[in-house]
């Protein structure tokens, strides 16, 4: 009995979840975006958030690192609540890296300054160190060599996995991905989702909006099915595709998979 | 199949003579048809514009440089009934004046140290602009530091004899900075030291300043009332400059800022600012400042108008900016802010220099208009090069009836020379920066 009363996190902060979003509202003016977000997750959790267009996938989880505000109801990221302390604000974002759609690289530096900028100026690495950590992620999505062009002279693949080496400059502890894929030519998503695939195996916390099915099969832990900024369902992928509880989910469903 | 069969009915037996080459494809004529006389409305135009380069351009060569008086001592050169020309320019007059055109009426035995000014102007200018100058981040100390402080020793002479008690307010007013920004770094909760060490900075930096000022280097007073011309024009318009683009900076952030009170100063400011004209800023820069001030506190006659431009200028300056800062797609805020960088960090690593890239061209265009502006300030009687040119055209010595048209041609050729130089600088940059991140 008294042992519950312990906080989780002060035996072992590995229990302590990663995530946890707890009764969350958010309003645009009148419009009802996210409604009652209730979601925990673990450490190392790989969870896809699919859902049609406008059903709030992207704002919920842009609200995780504060580029959008909820009004009511509480998100704590590792052991942080986001509220509107600045600095707090800062500090989870520091740990939360985040890959966009339109991949949001600084077009006036060159993909290593991208990657330094952030070790450099908010974690205040010495600049020699930095470079040696970009070129290590660089590597690893397999573009060492384009470290002095620009992003401009890049490919929109290449593009995207700059954005994800640049967020893995900062060693945050959860990815964001806001359908990283969705703005590439086909025969580039694939080079993206390989480099996806491999952090995930890497034991990453992902969270990840996307319409790649395949990418929720073959890492996702959990599948959540969001419409009209509600969690209609979630599930393991096995069950969630196979055996879909709600209409609304099976019709989704039928649609993207043809 | 039939095709291969009939085919070689089709096929011709016996080769063609070539045709000529079609009539003038290449070569200055066929440039010319092509450019200039490619259709009845283009060749119209053409030839209107000829016509008018026809008039307009003969003449004026004809005045400025082939029936221009070079050489003379005073207005007998240029005037007909005393044996010299007068259908040309009187470049005589510009010569003979030229040292009021430069410095005004600034102590004659004192002008190497306007010279000396110019100097270290240029030397900042091309420190900074020339974009593969050595250690330009020691560039920018130097003009924004340590050229204000020697200019105005050098120009006024310096040896304020601060009293006692001013230095007593100082120290005061140093504590008062240091202990704000201490508080400032408990109010956002970030460490003390660097907090600390900005506020002492800058204490410091104005102390030395305000030291450099007050010290004798035994330098003959001049007083500003003497000063003029290019000397006038050139400090103005740099003044202005330097002034006008950082506050302009700020007064756009304040504009686009999420705070209502800082948000309602920037746009009272820069609304007022340039819903009046520059003349009436000046006159009342000039008149009613010191009616403002406590009677014993003076403000020098020429820093008035350097106040009032400087101001006129960053309010366009502003708007200049934020039409910058709005073209920047929200991605590149959310980038920045996703990588856990602050405010400060965020516009001046990421926002403010795509930003400012972007306006380019509209900050020389605010530049170049400052910099003719700066002859407005001859309104409320300072001696700058369009009125050392207004005051010399009516002396007797030189009347005759080319002086004031030499006069202002000279202006308009100095303006031009500064402004167009400028205009070409901008392009430099602006070609150079794109080439950075071409496809």
């Amino acid at each position: 009995m008294s042992a519950q009363h312990i906080p989780s996190a002060a035996i072992d902060p590995k229990a302590q979840p990663a995530i946890e979003m707890i009764d969350v509202h958010k309003w645009y003016g009148e419009f009802h975006v996210l409604r009652d977000i209730n979601l925990n997750v673990k450490r190392g959790e790989r969870i896809v958030i699919c859902g049609p267009s406008g059903s709030g996938k992207s704002t919920m989880i842009r609200c995780i690192n504060r580029l959008e505000e909820h009004q009511k109801g509480r998100i704590i990221v590792d052991g942080v609540e986001l509220l509107d302390d600045l600095k707090r604000i800062d500090e989870v974002r520091r740990d939360v890296g985040m890959v966009f759609q339109h991949f949001n690289l600084f077009p006036h530096l060159t993909i290593l300054e991208n990657c330094t900028l952030a070790p450099i100026w908010v974690k205040k690495m010495p600049k020699k160190e930095a470079e040696e950590v970009a070129m290590h992620y660089l590597t690893r999505v397999k573009i060492p060599e384009q470290a002095n062009k620009y992003p401009g002279q890049l490919s929109g693949g290449q593009q995207q996995r700059v954005a994800i080496a640049r967020s893995l400059c900062m060693s945050p502890k959860i990815m964001l991905f806001d359908e990283p894929t969705s703005a590439l030519d086909p025969e580039m998503v694939k080079e993206v989702l390989d480099t996806m695939v491999g952090l995930a195996d890497e034991g990453m916390t992902m969270l990840c909006v996307t319409h790649e099915m395949g990418f929720a099969r073959q890492v996702a832990d959990r599948v959540i099915f969001m419409d009209y900024g509600q969690i209609v369902e979630m599930n393991t992928p096995d069950e969630f595709f196979k055996n879909p509880q709600h209409e609304r989910t099976r019709l989704f469903l039928s649609q993207i998979l043809h | 199949m039939s095709t291969a069969v009939d085919m070689p009915r089709f096929v011709r037996a016996r080769q063609v003579e070539a045709l000529p080459p079609p009539n003038l494809a290449r070569g200055p004529i066929a440039w010319i048809r092509e450019n200039l006389f490619s259709g009845p409305f283009n060749t119209i135009l053409t030839l209107v514009v000829f016509y008018l380069l026809y008039v307009s351009v003969p003449p004026l060569v004809k005045f400025l440089f082939i029936d221009a008086v070079w050489t003379g001592t005073d207005r007998a050169a240029c005037r007909a009934d005393t044996g010299g020309s007068e259908s040309g320019a009187c470049w005589a007059f510009i010569w003979d004046k030229i040292n009021y055109f430069i410095y005004g009426s600034y102590t004659i035995s004192e002008r190497w140290r306007v010279n000396i000014f110019f100097i270290l102007l240029a030397v900042g200018v091309v420190w900074l602009l020339w974009l593969k100058a050595p250690r330009r981040d020691l560039g920018a100390v130097y003009f924004f530091w340590v050229f204000p402080v020697v200019s105005y020793v050098l120009l006024t002479g310096g040896n304020e004899n601060f009293s006692g008690r001013f230095w007593l307010g100082f120290a005061i007013f140093g504590a008062l900075v240091i202990a704000l920004f201490a508080f400032f770094a408990a109010l956002l909760k970030t460490s003390m030291r660097p907090a600390l060490i900005l506020g002492g900075g800058i204490v410091a930096v104005i102390g030395i300043t305000l030291a450099l000022v007050d010290l004798d280097f035994g330098l003959a007073h001049v007083p500003t009332s003497l000063w003029g011309g290019i000397l006038v024009t050139l400090l103005v318009a740099t003044v202005g400059i330097v002034v006008s683009l950082p506050f302009g900076i700020v007064l756009a952030l304040g504009r686009r800022s999420k705070l209502p009170i800082v948000r309602l100063a920037s746009v009272i400011f820069i609304e007022f600012v340039r819903g009046v004209p520059l003349i009436t800023v000046l006159i009342m820069a000039n008149t009613m400042l010191p009616l403002f001030l406590p009677g014993d506190m003076t403000v020098d006659r020429l820093l008035r108008p350097l106040i009032g431009t400087a101001l006129f200028a960053s309010a366009y300056m502003a708007e200049v900016v934020r039409g910058g800062l709005q073209a920047m797609p929200k991605g590149q805020y959310e980038g920045a802010m996703s990588l856990g960088l602050n405010y400060p960090q965020m516009m001046s690593l990421i926002i403010l220099p795509q930003a400012l890239r972007i306006v380019i061209p509209g900050i020389v265009n605010t530049f170049i208009g400052l910099f003719k502006d700066t002859s407005l300030v001859a309104i409320v009687g300072i001696f700058d090069l369009v009125k050392t040119i207004e005051a010399s055209r009516i002396d007797p010595n030189w009347a005759a009836p080319t002086i004031g048209i030499t006069g202002y041609a000279f202006a308009a050729l100095f303006y031009f020379v500064f402004c167009f130089g400028m205009s070409r600088y901008s392009l430099g940059v602006e070609r150079r920066l794109a080439a950075g991140q071409k496809r």
